[in-house]
């Protein structure tokens, strides 16, 4: 599907969804709670097919929180960026996409691990490069260690 | 802590917990693998990862953009070339600056030696891996003839830093061209050989088929790409799909399989082989004259903005996400590894098999394990 | 020359027995000084044998795999051995704190002990064996099956899953591996009328039995020649000592001079296996001899019979060792396969053949 026709379908599933079209994939923009039903709707409905989530990572942008999932569509063969807004950074958590897509328990864990957004009914959430007792969450920007040099 | 420990060992009646790793002698890299067995049976297997997380991410974030690229080659170090291209490849997608074509070529012409040299390499450890020494010392044979191509031109022999946004950083030795084409020819003669020592060999038959499967459906599901992927049939070549560089100036098949056991992947890997000498061969008479770089500033700034590019590595697809607020250092990079994505399969993979299996999956996937923690 | 040709170890032992009974006059004594003597002979014997056997793998698998092997230390390598051997003395044989001591310590002497004590039938030359004892075959296939006591032992007091593992498959194995060689044997025994090592070699005067035996007895070599190749743990049957998947197997704990006494039993082994096969097969001091041609047999005889045994036991030592760089390793489940579903039923097979072959009088 074209973009144009991607936007006017996802617009009838989730009326609140805004766009943005400045970068290479057509990208849509939600909020964290709407995230697990708009999901499985990518998922499951046979005009969207997306089976493939080939990227899952977090940005942190100080005052709020942003997870971009790139999804491709082997079938229909279009792609979709999907970026979720968590507002509270003291206390981010977000639905896992575990369930839908099993590549997404691994890359959730990292980004558990470094960024702290806690992932609900995640089946073993624990950190996953660093030590089990690391204090913080070293990608955020306010992440400061006595260890850090400045240069 | 201790809570973490006592849940891991939770154990069946009869059943054991074992380490392999994180030193080993196959498991390509610090990889800590804790197994749960049953005698010889596999039960479960649990990948712990984090010991050679050097945090390149994040220390790309106050490198600038001509830096960080070189941070990369120590990412996948058998495939040092193509992960400097695909990082190349994303700033020049943000600068919109237009590649000349002798550097485009001369990009796919290393790529695909580094391809070559790093299937090599996998040749030679699966053999190794599976108790057969011999074909160690055969690839490396072969492996040292590539190397020496890349010191000439290039200075080093395994992480290059050859690849700048623009183009290459500085232009071909003049013997690249000749060097190349004895090596294609040795490398040529040399396959019938390996078919002889390994692929025909009945107990490497035994070893590898019907072991490790993977379905075209947990392929897509786990994210699997590369020739791991390929072997399941699932079409997911990088090269064919969103061609990069020369690859829409060459003729090339994309290697497909159904099986999805370790014998498919293996089988896949070896005619890319001979794909990457076609498509070397094609290129190497026909370099275009020109200029080797594009000119861009000294201090390169990215717009504001988001950039995702990905390339075909020997393991799979790297996709190279860069999100820039114009500053002259990316605000953020994520690397999508293709061996993350590879490894959470391999559970899936192992479980049932004997810990013999175990060591035959791990080594048709074609781990890198500094690829994996990056 | 013919100083050299009329030279045989027979009278070197029958001179050194006189010399002895001329000065100890006490019988015991002089029983137990020819022991003792015998006994240091051999085991430095063995030890330059296993010096020469570990120099020969090196230089085997080098010419395999297109590099040069030791050439450094002492002339074209020879004293390679020797510097490991030295390198392995000085170590120190560090013992975990929770393993079994007693049993730990054990093992490797065990394992040592049972190869060492299969050497005494084997005829080295015409006249020159330690002990030609009537049930020789069956005495060596005894004594070396109690090596995998060593190893269980080993693999259980190291108290490391590793080599708990290691040892339960190669408890499995050299049991199965047990049942092929024996009636590979058992097939020699039918034809030759007498389980005496001695016995067997002579009636190979008129032709070795591989040529006499044609058929069933290529067969029966060929198998013999596979299972022992799985009986002392060599690749590609060495899922035991497993390198690439369990570090070590049941010597991962072991270090220095224990570690060098597995090595060394290892290759006692090895040498014995083809000595059994030479002997019984291939003729053992048994100059090639056709049966009728009279002066053809006698120019033959001029070779000495110490050279013909050990030809003959180094030709199948060199291709056991070629085994090793040549394939990848069996998977447990499927090595036991192979015996229990292929080697044995041919085996059985085979004893028919050569019971039915002897009966008849078909071989020659």
């Amino acid at each position: 599907m074209t973009n144009e026709e991607l936007k006017n379908s996802i617009t009838a599933i989730l009326s609140s969804s805004t766009f943005d079209e400045s970068g290479e994939f057509l990208t849509a923009v939600i909020s964290s709670e709407q995230l697990l039903p708009f999901m499985k709707d990518l998922r499951t409905k046979s005009e969207f097919d997306f089976d493939y989530l080939f990227c899952l990572t977090c940005i942190d942008w100080k005052d709020h929180l942003m997870m971009v999932y790139f999804l491709l569509s082997k079938i229909h063969k279009h792609t979709l960026v999907v970026k979720a807004k968590i507002t509270d950074p003291n206390n981010a958590q977000i639905e896992t996409v575990c369930n839908i897509w099993r590549t997404a328990e691994l890359n959730e864990r990292e980004v558990y691990d470094l960024f702290g957004v806690k992932f609900i009914n995640h089946p073993d959430l624990r950190r996953l490069f660093l030590t089990d007792d690391w204090q913080g969450y070293p990608l955020r920007k306010n992440y400061a260690d006595e260890n850090m040099i400045e240069l | 802590m201790k809570a973490l420990i006592e849940e891991d060992y939770i154990t069946e009646e009869g059943e054991f917990v074992i380490n392999m790793g994180p030193q080993h002698p196959s498991t390509h890299g610090v990889l800590h693998l804790k197994v749960w067995l049953n005698g010889e049976t596999i039960n479960k297997v649990q990948p712990h990862l984090g010991y050679i997380h050097r945090s390149i991410e994040k220390m790309s974030e106050s490198l600038s953009y001509r830096n960080f690229i070189f941070a990369t080659s120590r990412m996948d170090y058998l495939a040092a070339h193509i992960n400097n291209e695909a990082c190349a490849l994303t700033v020049e997608k943000g600068l919109q600056v237009e590649v000349p074509a002798r550097a485009k070529v001369i990009r796919t012409i290393l790529s695909e030696l580094t391809r070559l040299s790093s299937h090599q390499l996998w040749w030679g450890c699966t053999g190794l891996d599976l108790g057969a020494v011999t074909p160690f010392f055969y690839a490396f044979r072969e492996r040292e003839a590539i190397m020496g191509i890349m010191e000439e031109t290039c200075g080093a022999r395994l992480t290059q830093n050859y690849m700048v946004p623009g183009g290459v950083m500085y232009d071909i030795h003049p013997n690249f061209q000749n060097r190349t084409k004895e090596v294609l020819k040795q490398i040529k003669d040399k396959f019938q050989e390996y078919y002889n020592i390994m692929t025909g060999n009945v107990i490497f038959e035994n070893r590898t088929k019907g072991v490790g499967i993977l379905s075209k459906e947990d392929a897509i599901s786990y994210g699997v790409t590369g020739p791991t992927a390929r072997a399941s049939g699932v079409t997911c070549d990088i090269r064919k799909h969103y061609p990069y560089s020369a690859y829409d100036q060459v003729k090339f098949d994309e290697i497909l399989d159904t099986a999805g056991d370790c014998y498919a992947r293996y089988m896949v890997r070896m005619h890319e082989m001979k794909q990457s000498v076609s498509i070397i061969e094609q290129l190497i008479d026909n370099i275009p004259e020109g200029d080797f770089q594009a000119k861009t500033k000294n201090v390169i700034k990215l717009p504001k903005g988001e950039f995702y590019q990905r390339v075909e590595t020997p393991r799979g697809e790297l996709g190279v996400y860069i999100v820039s607020d114009g500053a002259a250092s990316p605000y953020r990079i994520k690397y999508r590894s293709p061996g993350f994505s590879n490894l959470s399969a391999i559970p899936d993979m192992a479980k049932g098999g004997k810990i013999a299996d175990l060591i035959a999956i791990m080594a048709t996937v074609d781990l890198v394990i500094p690829d994996i923690d990056r | 020359m013919s100083l050299l040709l009329s030279f045989s170890f027979s009278s070197l032992a029958s001179n050194i027995h006189n010399l002895l009974a001329a000065a100890i006059s006490n019988s015991f004594l002089l029983l137990v000084t020819e022991m003792v003597i015998t006994g240091i002979t051999l085991i430095s014997f063995l030890v330059v044998l296993c010096f020469f056997l570990g120099y020969m793998e090196r230089r085997v698998a080098a010419f395999m795999e297109i590099r040069l092997g030791p050439n450094r230390v002492g002339p074209k390598g020879t004293l390679q051995i020797v510097a490991d051997t030295l390198k392995l003395l000085l170590k120190e044989g560090l013992t975990p704190d929770s393993s079994d001591k007693f049993l730990f310590n054990l093992a490797p002497i065990i394992m040592v002990v049972a190869s060492m004590m299969a050497i005494a039938p084997i005829a080295f030359a015409k006249d020159f064996q330690l002990y030609d004892i009537n049930i020789g075959v069956l005495y060596v296939s005894a004594v070396s099956s109690l090596g995998v006591i060593g190893i269980l032992m080993a693999g259980w007091s190291s108290n490391n899953k590793y080599s708990l593992l290691g040892a339960m498959r190669s408890g499995a194995q050299i049991v199965s591996y047990e049942l092929s060689v024996g009636l590979s044997l058992i097939s020699i025994v039918i034809l030759s009328g007498s389980l005496s090592l001695g016995d067997i070699v002579m009636s190979q005067q008129n032709g070795w039995w591989i040529i006499k035996g044609h058929i069933p007895i290529i067969i029966s070599f060929v198998i013999f020649v596979i299972a022992s190749t799985a009986e002392i743990n060599r690749a590609p049957f060495d899922l035991a000592e497993a390198d690439q998947e369990l570090t070590g197997g049941f010597h991962t704990e072991y270090a220095g001079m224990k570690f060098a006494m597995f090595l060394l039993s290892e290759y006692i082994n090895l040498f014995i296996v083809s000595a059994i096969a030479a002997t019984l097969f291939l003729g053992g001091w048994m100059p090639f001899h056709i049966g009728g041609l009279d002066s053809f047999n006698h120019i033959m005889d001029y070779i000495p019979s110490s050279i013909w045994f050990f030809a003959k036991t180094f030709l199948i030592i060199f291709i056991i060792m070629q085994f090793r760089w040549t394939f990848p390793r069996l998977r447990v489940d499927q090595l036991l396969t192979l015996e229990w579903k292929y080697l044995l039923p041919i085996s059985m097979v085979n004893i028919i053949l050569v019971t039915v072959m002897a009966i008849m009088g078909w071989h020659l």
